[in-house]
């Protein structure tokens, strides 16, 4: 039978398989709980074993009470009502502190208190689950590249809700939560800050992000077609180079030239998620806290082209006019 | 399950593409290649020009030129200079702009305002408020003048009549009032906004942008400088309200931001197009109305539920005010523009009154000019 790549696969019955022993110094394991021909589909059949232990519980606590403050404080929002709740899900919030509050944790609840309480379970959910992916991948013997992934996008989200906001010296700099509150939130910071698209870092973030997505669907692809050769087997290709890398390495210097390696293609993709996140940071942080305008800093640094002028005046500075 | 299949097929896309607004679009590029300053618009959802009243008959240069009103009438206090037959033919006019007889308004026709068995009385409070906005029209002709110069310099503008806003109803459709304020607490409170609201198309930024910047007078400019400085302080949370604000602008224009911006520096004006210009003399002429003449009414209008004609405060107890859809109606010039006032002359009003009006000081020597725009522009 010709090798079944995912489109095809055999999903294997037999023993449930849990995995190498835990070293001492382990909570339990659940599981493993049996397979499923659903998620056989996606991925592997078995379910579990799942490893919560106490950064888990702790974490999962966390997120729980952060995402319950902000779903109690919308609901509260629309006086309780259930139909309402669900009719402007979309549209309701929860708003950090007004500007006058500055940064300072002594803020009434129903004035962005709740906000700040939101945030500081989130952000520990958050700590709490990169801390388990970190003593999750050393337990397992594995390097810790996922937890550091993680933490470049943590780094975003620390600077966006809480570093950016604390250099500012006022949480209404921050985020709301909710879902058009916050996509309005980013629209109204680009226009408060001379449109965010002139701002460097953002430009490099934007072009990792869909770098990012071009070169998942390049390897993806690549993979997929060269499936029929066991290329997704590409462990074994790293150290044992057959038809398939073979095959898929001569793709690419056909077609562009130069091709990446089996190992190396995944430090390209690591690295362009990576860096997403920790550039855009980087741009965030700068706005507002070192340049108020993008735009007139980027025609002052020769970034963006200047068009001449229209020759409106603002009429504010003509002397006599109505304020 | 292949029916099905294909049902879900054909359904699903219709589905996502249901908020779109399908044919073909109208541009226009207003301004260099590569900036997108172009105003796009569906032509299906345009909002009609409305329509305008003839006037009540042909006005003569001899009826203008007739006895003055106030010798005829008595209690004729904006309007004394204008000819007798010139006050009736207004008279006639007003009465088919507001509450036009056979509507089915209560009381329409002259007893909308006036008590049949004596004209000159004041006691219906409509009256009073008539004569306020007589004088808030000509205000607006004689001293607002820039918000409806530019691209016509030195044509005679279109100017305001009733009907511009009125059309045929005592109030207005497109007005506002206050929105019920902050209750202190997390229960029904909104933070202003977050709600579906028609007001800011429905983003879920500030819904009532208008309490404090078309009648209040807080600083609209939230862009900053290059760099920051002491003076660009602009939360996020204000430049929302301002967000909010320009919303409601685009919609009761019907234009597009690029109409006024260049969207790569919203805040600069040497880059906008000269429609901003007309916009920023807007905004000020309609604080100037509703501070100045509306709100001016106080206790003239009745509390709501005591009115004789229904409600004319809101839920806050202010009394309803214009914004700019309450001209516009969604159209960039009202009326598309006609020239209505023309055949109204005793609405035209004198040049300065007491009101703010832009009164043109002394030029100040030009170094003092440019020291002036550095001040102002931290908030610019």
């Amino acid at each position: 039978m010709a090798y079944q790549n995912i489109f095809t696969q055999v999903q294997l019955r037999g023993e449930l398989e849990a995995g190498v022993p835990l070293g001492p110094n382990n909570d339990t394991r659940f599981g493993p709980f049996g397979t499923s021909w659903l998620m056989g589909k996606l991925g592997g059949a078995q379910l579990g074993p799942v490893y919560l232990g106490k950064l888990g519980l702790a974490s999962l606590l966390s997120g729980f009470i952060a995402i319950e403050i902000m779903g109690l404080n919308m609901a509260a929002s629309v006086n309780w009502d259930p139909i309402q709740f669900v009719r402007q899900f979309f549209w309701l919030a929860l708003e950090p502190p007004a500007a006058k509050y500055g940064f300072t944790f002594d803020v009434p609840l129903a004035e962005g208190g709740w906000w700040i309480a939101a945030g500081g379970f989130l952000t520990a959910s958050i700590l709490l689950w990169w801390a388990r992916t970190y003593v999750r991948a050393k337990e397992l013997g594995m390097g810790t590249h996922v937890a550091w992934a993680f933490a470049s996008a943590i780094w975003l989200y620390l600077v966006l809700g809480f570093i950016r906001p604390m250099m500012m010296g006022s949480w209404a700099e921050a985020v709301p939560f909710g879902i058009f509150p916050h996509l309005d939130w980013t629209a109204a910071f680009s226009i408060r800050y001379g449109n965010l698209f002139y701002n460097p870092f953002h430009a490099l973030s934007i072009a990792f992000l869909y770098g990012s997505t071009l070169l998942f669907a390049m390897h993806g692809a690549t993979i997929l077609a060269v499936g029929r050769y066991g290329g997704e087997r590409e462990i074994e290709q790293i150290t044992d180079r057959g038809t398939a890398s073979e095959r898929a390495a001569l793709f690419w210097r056909w077609t562009m030239g130069w091709n990446a390696t089996m190992e190396s293609i995944h430090r390209w993709a690591w690295w362009f998620a990576v860096l997403t996140t920790l550039t855009g940071g980087i741009g965030i942080l700068l706005t507002g806290t070192v340049v108020d305008n993008w735009f007139l800093w980027a025609v002052d640094h020769g970034f963006a082209r200047e068009y001449p002028a229209t020759g409106v005046v603002d009429p504010a500075t003509l002397p006599g006019a109505p304020q | 399950m292949k029916t099905l299949n294909k049902l879900v097929a054909i359904a699903l896309p219709a589905l996502l593409l249901a908020g779109c607004e399908l044919g073909s679009k109208e541009q226009e590029q207003v301004g260099p290649r590569g900036t997108a300053l172009v105003l796009i618009s569906d032509p299906d959802s345009k909002a009609k020009v409305g329509e305008v009243p003839a006037p009540p008959y042909e006005l003569t240069a001899e009826m203008i030129a007739g006895d003055k009103a106030s010798t005829a009438y008595e209690n004729v206090q904006v309007l004394g200079n204008v000819s007798v037959d010139e006050f009736n033919y207004l008279m006639q006019a007003m009465t088919t702009w507001i509450a036009p007889d056979g509507s089915n308004i209560k009381d329409a026709g002259c007893t909308y305002c006036h008590n049949p068995e004596n004209m000159a009385s004041d006691e219906k409070y409509t009256k009073v408020v008539a004569r306020k906005m007589l004088q808030m029209t000509q205000n607006i002709n004689a001293n607002w003048k820039p918000h409806f110069a530019g691209q016509g310099v030195g044509q005679e503008h279109a100017g305001v009549t009733c009907w511009t806003c009125h059309r045929g109803n005592p109030v207005p459709v497109n007005n506002w009032s206050t929105a019920v304020p902050d209750p202190g607490t997390i229960t029904g409170n909104k933070r202003g906004g977050n709600t579906p609201a028609q007001t800011v198309a429905y983003a879920s930024l500030n819904s009532d942008p208008f309490t404090d910047y078309l009648a209040g007078k807080d600083n609209i400019r939230v862009g900053g400088k290059e760099f920051p400085t002491a003076a660009s302080k602009a939360a996020i949370q204000s430049t929302e309200k301002t967000y909010g604000l320009m919303m409601h602008m685009s919609q009761g224009l019907g234009v597009n931001c690029t109409f006024c911006h260049n969207s790569n520096n919203f805040a600069k004006w040497e880059d906008s197009r000269p429609q901003r210009v007309n916009a920023w003399y807007g905004i000020r002429m309609v604080r100037d109305t509703n501070n100045n003449y509306i709100t001016a009414l106080g206790d003239v209008w009745p509390a709501n539920g005591k009115g004789a004609y229904g409600n004319r405060r809101g839920p806050h107890g202010d009394p309803l005010k214009v914004n700019c859809a309450t001209c516009h109606q969604g159209v960039n010039k009202p009326l598309g523009g006609y020239k209505m006032l023309k055949d109204y002359p005793a609405l035209k009003g004198a040049a300065p009154v007491a009101a703010p009006a832009p009164v043109v000081a002394a030029a100040p020597a030009p170094a003092e000019t440019a020291a002036a725009a550095e001040a102002v522009k931290p908030a610019a």
